[in-house]
């Protein structure tokens, strides 16, 4: 807490005075499990990009490059969701 | 050239808001704030005003409509009673602490139940602390006074907070009262032009309102509103003076009379004041030190100027025309009494709560209070510091 700024140093009335800035905000550090992947097993169905709420699958090329972990937040839809169990949740701790 | 037209308070409010000619009202009708909006939908209908009126279904609508106005970049009125101002409950913390500018005016009616359409001030006072500047208007003339200047206070850039202005149901607001009416291009010049601040209108510079605020960050938010509401008192008295210079009525948060040499005072707002300077001015004439302090700003409260002239009175009744049930002491007792705390010389207080659901106050009513107080000076004592005046036993 200490480090965030002051009443004297914010805008005023919780407005958002900056547009897209969502991407700032890393909601990464709420998850207490992260997806891990097996490439193996993954066949770049994307199914995980389909159904992530966060877009935390990052694609490049057509084909699963990585998780993004500074917004993913462990929900775990993505393991649901693969149709080739490619992907696991581990405790972070 | 300034007009003198036989006017009530309802009336002479909606000729200010229809002089001010705001970008957006909403509103609901609620007795006895209905002719005010009935006036204002008038001037309307006549093309008097450019405004954008909007009939909503119900209070909550009325001020939620006025939050967006307000939030999108225009200057936004509107005006409401009791179970109104009840009904907007919620979305008046909402508008102060979004710090948007919105000006109302609140015509005093009790709060059901039992159902009453008259006056007191159980309305407003509950919305005490809902971080709206507050003012309470004694005569048709203050409605309208207060309802130019409201505009101005609000948007003030020190302050950007919503201000709510008040006269008492049916004893103002349907009294027919000498008003004297500034030109239109006065108080245009007077209210200016409204700028402003992240408009949601302003495309260029996208803005979000309202979004969720924890722990983290609301005590911060709320520290800047409580800033601002610190900073309000010195507005509202130099609006006060800004107005008298072009009116040549100035007003500031406090109205003493007689109390250059007052051993027992009353302090009251709206309408009674009135009753009571004329019962001091009386009561002064036969000889008695007596005085009056009415209490036009009541938010923020003026404790320092309050103390600065109480210091040579001996015993205050202050009369309160609402009840703190379960509270020692109704609103203004305990803000008059709580300010003295901290002062060496403490002048003996008590409180009456007068006027429910209307009862009419009268200057003999008046008169008794004085001469309890008179009887607590020769006496030494206070036998009941909570009094109610007026009620059947």
């Amino acid at each position: 807490m200490s480090e965030k700024p002051g009443w004297k140093k914010i805008p005023v009335a919780g407005l958002i005075v900056d547009a897209g800035n969502a991407r700032e905000y890393k909601t990464g550090d709420w998850r207490t499990q992260k997806p891990v992947i097996d490439r193996d097993l993954c066949t770049n169905c994307l199914t995980c990009w389909v159904n992530c709420p966060d877009s935390s699958i990052i694609v490049e090329e057509g084909k699963f490059k990585e998780f993004d972990y500074d917004h993913c937040k462990g929900c775990g839809i993505c393991a649901g969701v693969c149709p080739k169990k490619a992907i696991s949740m581990v405790s972070e701790r | 050239m300034t007009m003198v037209k036989p006017l009530n308070g309802d009336d002479s409010a909606a000729y200010g808001m229809m002089q001010i000619d705001p970008d957006v009202v909403a509103a609901y009708p609620i007795t006895p704030q209905t002719e005010l909006m009935q006036n204002f939908a008038q001037f309307h209908a006549d093309g008097r005003v450019q405004t954008e009126l909007i009939t909503v279904e119900s209070e909550h609508s009325a001020m939620s409509a006025c939050v967006g106005a307000s939030a999108a970049g225009g200057r936004v009125m509107t005006a409401t009673s009791s179970q109104g101002l009840a009904l907007m409950w919620e979305i008046l913390y909402i508008a102060s602490s979004y710090r948007l500018p919105i000006a109302m005016n609140v015509i005093n009616r009790t709060l059901s139940g039992p159902i009453n359409i008259h006056c007191d001030h159980s309305d407003t006072m509950g919305a005490r602390d809902s971080g709206w500047i507050q003012i309470y208007g004694e005569n048709p003339q203050e409605a309208y006074d207060n309802t130019i200047q409201a505009v101005r206070i609000a948007e003030h850039m020190d302050l950007r907070l919503p201000v709510m202005c008040m006269q008492d149901g049916f004893i103002t607001s349907h009294a027919v009262e000498r008003v004297e009416l500034l030109d239109d291009d006065v108080v245009k010049d007077f209210v200016g032009g409204f700028t402003p601040t992240y408009p949601l209108l302003d495309l260029d510079n996208p803005v979000t309102y309202g979004p969720l605020d924890l722990y983290d960050y609301f005590f911060e938010h709320k520290m800047q509103q409580i800033d601002a509401m610190s900073r309000a008192e010195k507005v509202v008295r130099e609006i006060g003076k800004e107005f008298g210079e072009i009116s040549g009525r100035s007003y500031a948060m406090l109205e003493p009379f007689g109390m250059e040499d007052a051993e027992t005072a009353i302090i009251v707002l709206s309408s009674t004041a009135g009753t009571t300077r004329s019962t001091v001015s009386d009561l002064r004439s036969k000889g008695r030190k007596v005085g009056m302090i009415k209490v036009r700003g009541f938010r923020p409260f003026p404790q320092e100027e309050l103390i600065s002239l109480l210091d040579d009175v001996k015993v205050i009744a202050v009369l309160d025309r609402s009840d703190g049930l379960g509270a020692y002491g109704a609103p203004v007792f305990t803000e008059v009494r709580n300010a003295l705390y901290d002062e060496g010389h403490k002048p003996e207080i008590v409180n009456y709560v007068f006027g429910l659901g209307g009862r009419d106050i009268g200057k003999k009513d008046i008169v008794t209070v004085f001469d309890d107080l008179d009887k607590i000076i020769s006496s030494g004592e206070v036998k009941r510091r909570m009094r109610y005046l007026g009620v059947r036993e």
